[in-house]
């Protein structure tokens, strides 16, 4: 597999620039014999799909949901990140830049990510013209908040919706498109694989979730926005149908998979309640502004927490890291809460919870200032926990919440496939081993809107491609394929539920692989998986029939490549000898427990390739250098 | 805690669908209503029956997928809350649950408790959008927004487009949909240039679609889960009355 990321050379200020300008172009008017395949509708897919048929090209977009405004970017609640400096407070394009590597703790593309903070401010420009209605201040401009990881405000938000009303944007660009012809959407169709010929990708099989038809649509160019897979724990925040099929279907032919162990464990989310949970909920980032988090300093203190005296409070944040105290990045306050938790001074039923307590606030705001900026996330956490916020402290712990890692893109967001492009979360490359709040909506923007309509311009314009129909041995090949593998799930017949095998190798992957890795543990899953594998192939049942809706079909599909894409990520934990941002290894850290990088031998982008089922994938390494961000330890002391 | 539910159970759109009784024992309190019925259907799955379709995705309220109709009411008895943020401490322990689809006429039913509900995308389709491609826009703070008009609009665009605005209206009117994007656009800046075109297309294409007309029930704002207000519907109207006599002139 060869990796090379087309970095453009010169200045990193003056890379994308120049790039842009050395791209080939395509004649407007022949855009339109060029046919793109966008596969997914949140943040990136949609932006991206939108933003080809403005520029002339056929467009057709798949979504397995109703609608493509259901895309999980719109849970997002927090905010997007811009360098605008409205509020003058020092920040810049240079900094969002510094900030967004430091915090991937120097695990992503310094050009990649140089070119995110540049393309930053185009993205709120377009939103508002769109008509998102961010927060505004009184005098009519833009408001802007601060956000975990980050000592400026440079926060845009709408309300505690702020994915919701991007995605709208970006969709009713998208819908835009479809009246004027250039897009046909398929909404309830997933996609089932990826269609190669000769070495390039021309398309792709999808199964109709209503009728069960299985069907091939080609392409010039392929784009995944298909998010990410943090739904390996069973509990996640990610919706309920999240999944890895489409990035791990174009792994297997051929495409390779970088850093698949950087999974965000994002630190605010309401701890579980039992075992029927079937997903976690996230409270949003930005209550770590006005909220402040503790556990008590006794062990098994059960007092109610009104009852426990400041003194006998422990503001661990605060404490341990004083400059960034309750802001301090994700992968830090994730591991700190689980710390306190394990030493045996964790709150909730379960003793998995800690404080998050805004009686400091409302004393120094008034009740009303809170309700305006967090009313509907407390009325969201009283609605699932019963408990009033205003009046007693939220209780919150860790989850699954975001994967940086995902399939190898070059700076032209293709894979190692040529004709196959990979936007937003389902690629690996802007935010290290560890994304900053408020990155996500932006760089699944700038994806989109900013850097594949230019990208895959040059690729059209460069590749020779032959004409090819439906009709192609490699397209029937595909379909036969899915065929069978429908027609097996159907015919075990076990005992078991799909769910109950998610369920199962969740928790394993949660505990064996999740906040804190070691060795032993890591074999013990690699160990595990192969097993449960084995039981889901023979003790599956199914019921119903492939020809019409069958949602035990849908999640056993999902379930099915999620069982050996779990090796994979274990495989990359196990090999990935340091601790570095949200990958956190018990063998690699300091004294005092931070994470232990080693720059010596990791400073790299591990890229595994699929070698034939059985055996061990293959790793292959892509060097980062880092010219403008001088390599150094993370500290938000 | 202990519930009988009767569940809307129904092969396909053409076939002809009727209720199911399941009784549930030992439910947490905790457990959602969605999580109630996972429960169920992993039971179903394990005796060999076809599991309960429903729609359902975020499960935090805000993509707008879960669809139910419960004890009558489109996304059940609690105020502001959609079917997936139901959860079972809000009933009372040995309750009956009758479980449907949405219902309306321009929502045909999928299959048992999920239905099509793409004519609310055509509606978008028609005119929900600011005209404004990819990298022409002006820098952000250049278009002021008074906050009040911002705020506004940021009540209407919280609609989630789940339809239960258009399930719970005797006429089964897709009005309170329709009037928070013409609504959100027409009370932004950005909006002023299309303003009375998209009114127009809007209502015009919410009217192909066969949903009905408003006849002032307000049962669409009672069942919101976004608790959108019915005086977008009467703005929309002024605005639909305005646009159309510019046009006539």
């Amino acid at each position: 597999m060869k990796l090379d990321s087309k970095i453009p050379s010169g200045p990193i200020q003056e890379k994308w620039d120049k790039h842009r300008f050395e791209m080939k172009l395509i004649n407007a008017a022949n855009k339109r014999k060029y046919k793109i395949i966008v596969v997914g509708t949140g943040l990136a897919g949609s932006s991206a799909a939108a933003s080809f048929s403005e520029l002339g090209y056929n467009v057709e977009v798949f979504t397995y949901h109703d609608t493509p405004r259901r895309a999980h970017s719109i849970a997002a609640q927090g905010g997007i990140n811009a360098a605008k400096n409205y509020r003058n407070d020092g920040d810049s394009i240079w900094r969002l830049f510094y900030d967004t590597v430091k915090g991937g703790d120097f695990r992503a593309r310094e050009a990649n990510v140089y070119r995110l903070a540049q393309v930053s401010n185009n993205i709120i420009d377009q939103c508002v013209a769109q008509g998102v209605p961010f927060a505004r201040e009184y005098g009519g401009l833009l408001d802007n908040r601060s956000f975990g990881g980050a000592q400026v405000s440079r926060t845009f938000y709408a309300r505690g919706q702020t994915g919701q009303q991007l995605l709208l944007g970006a969709y009713q660009a998208l819908m835009k498109e479809v009246q004027n012809g250039n897009v046909k959407i398929h909404t309830r169709k997933e996609m089932m694989d990826i269609v190669v010929i000769d070495g390039v990708c021309r398309g792709i099989v999808t199964r109709d979730l209503i009728t069960g038809k299985i069907e091939s649509f080609v392409g010039d160019a392929v784009c995944l926005a298909t998010g990410g897979y943090a739904n390996i724990f069973f509990l996640s925040t990610n919706a309920i149908a999240c999944n890895v099929t489409a990035t791990f279907r174009a792994y297997k032919k051929g495409a390779g998979f970088a850093n698949p162990c950087f999974t965000q464990i994002h630190p605010t989310c309401i701890p579980v309640s039992g075992d029927h949970q079937s997903k976690l909920t996230l409270m949003s980032e930005s209550l770590r502004n006005d909220g402040r988090i503790w556990v008590p300093k006794k062990k098994d203190d059960r007092r109610p927490p009104n009852e426990i005296p400041e003194d006998e409070r422990d503001y661990y944040l605060e404490r341990k890291y004083p400059s960034f105290g309750n802001l301090s990045p994700r992968d830090i306050s994730s591991r700190a809460a689980k710390e306190v938790c394990d030493e045996g001074r964790g709150v909730s039923a379960t003793g998995y919870g800690v404080y998050l307590d805004f009686a400091d606030a409302i004393k120094r705001l008034g009740r009303q200032k809170i309700e305006e900026r967090y009313g509907n996330l407390f009325e969201m956490y009283e609605r699932i926990t019963g408990d009033d916020p205003y009046k007693t402290p939220m209780m919150i712990y860790p989850a699954a919440h975001y994967t940086m890692g995902g399939l190898w893109v070059d700076y032209n967001l293709m894979s190692t496939i040529p004709g196959l492009h990979v936007l937003g979360e389902a690629n690996f490359s802007d935010h290290g081993a560890n994304r900053l709040g408020a990155s996500a909506l932006m760089q699944g923007l700038a994806d989109g809107y900013f850097i594949i309509p230019y990208t895959i311009g040059d690729y059209l314009a460069k590749a020779k491609l032959e004409k090819v129909t439906d009709k192609h041995p490699e397209f029937r090949k595909a379909e036969e394929d899915v065929r069978n593998k429908i027609h097996k799930l159907l015919s075990i017949k076990g005992k078991r539920t799909p769910t109950s095998f998610h369920k199962q190798f969740g928790k394993l992957m949660w505990e064996d692989v999740g906040m804190a890795r070691s060795a032993e543990s890591l074999k013990h899953a690699l160990e595990e998986i192969p097993k449960i594998r084995e039981e889901f192939w023979n003790n599956l049942n199914v019921p119903g029939e492939d020809a019409s809706l069958n949602i035990a079909l849908e999640r056993a599909c999902r379930v099915a490549d999620f069982l050996e894409f779990a090796e994979l990520l274990a495989w990359d934990a196990l090999e990935r000898e340091e601790s570095c941002g949200a990958h956190f290894r018990v063998e690699y850290q300091y004294e005092d427990g931070e994470a232990k990088r080693n720059d010596e031998k990791f400073c790299h982008v591990a890229v595994w390739e699929y070698n034939g089922d059985g055996n061990k994938p293959i790793r292959h390494q892509e060097e980062l250098t880092f010219e403008n961000v001088p390599l150094q330890v993370r500290s938000y002391k | 805690m202990k519930f009988t539910l009767h569940i809307w159970r129904q092969k396909d759109t053409t076939s002809k669908g009727s209720f199911e009784t399941y009784k549930m024992e030992d439910v947490s309190e905790h457990m959602s209503l969605l999580e109630m019925i996972d429960v169920l259907n992993e039971q179903l799955i394990s005796e060999g029956k076809e599991p309960i379709a429903f729609d359902h995705d975020c499960r935090e309220g805000i993509c707008g997928a879960c669809s139910m109709t419960i004890n009558g009411r489109p996304h059940g008895n609690m105020k502001g809350t959609t079917t997936c943020q139901l959860h079972m401490r809000m009933f009372k322990d040995g309750d009956e649950l009758w479980i449907e689809p949405f219902r309306a006429r321009a929502f045909p039913v999928i299959k048992d408790l999920v239905v099509d509900r793409s004519a609310l995308d055509r509606i978008i389709a028609a005119g929900g959008y600011v005209t404004v491609n990819t990298g022409a826009a002006q820098d952000a703070n250049s278009i002021p927004v008074p906050k009040e008009s911002a705020d506004l609009a940021m009540d209407a665009a919280q609609c989630i487009g789940c339809g239960a605005c258009v399930a719970s209206c005797p006429n089964g009117a897709a009005m309170l949909f329709t009037a928070a994007k013409i609504m959100q656009l027409a009370l932004l800046p950005q909006g002023q240039p299309e303003r009375k075109k998209r009114a127009i297309a809007m209502i015009e294409q919410m009217d192909k679609e066969g949903f009905g007309a408003c006849r002032n029930y307000y049962e669409c704002e009672a069942n919101c889960p976004k608790n959108i207000s019915v005086r977008f519907i009467s703005r929309m109207n002024i605005e639909f009355l305005s646009a159309a006599t510019a046009k006539s002139m």
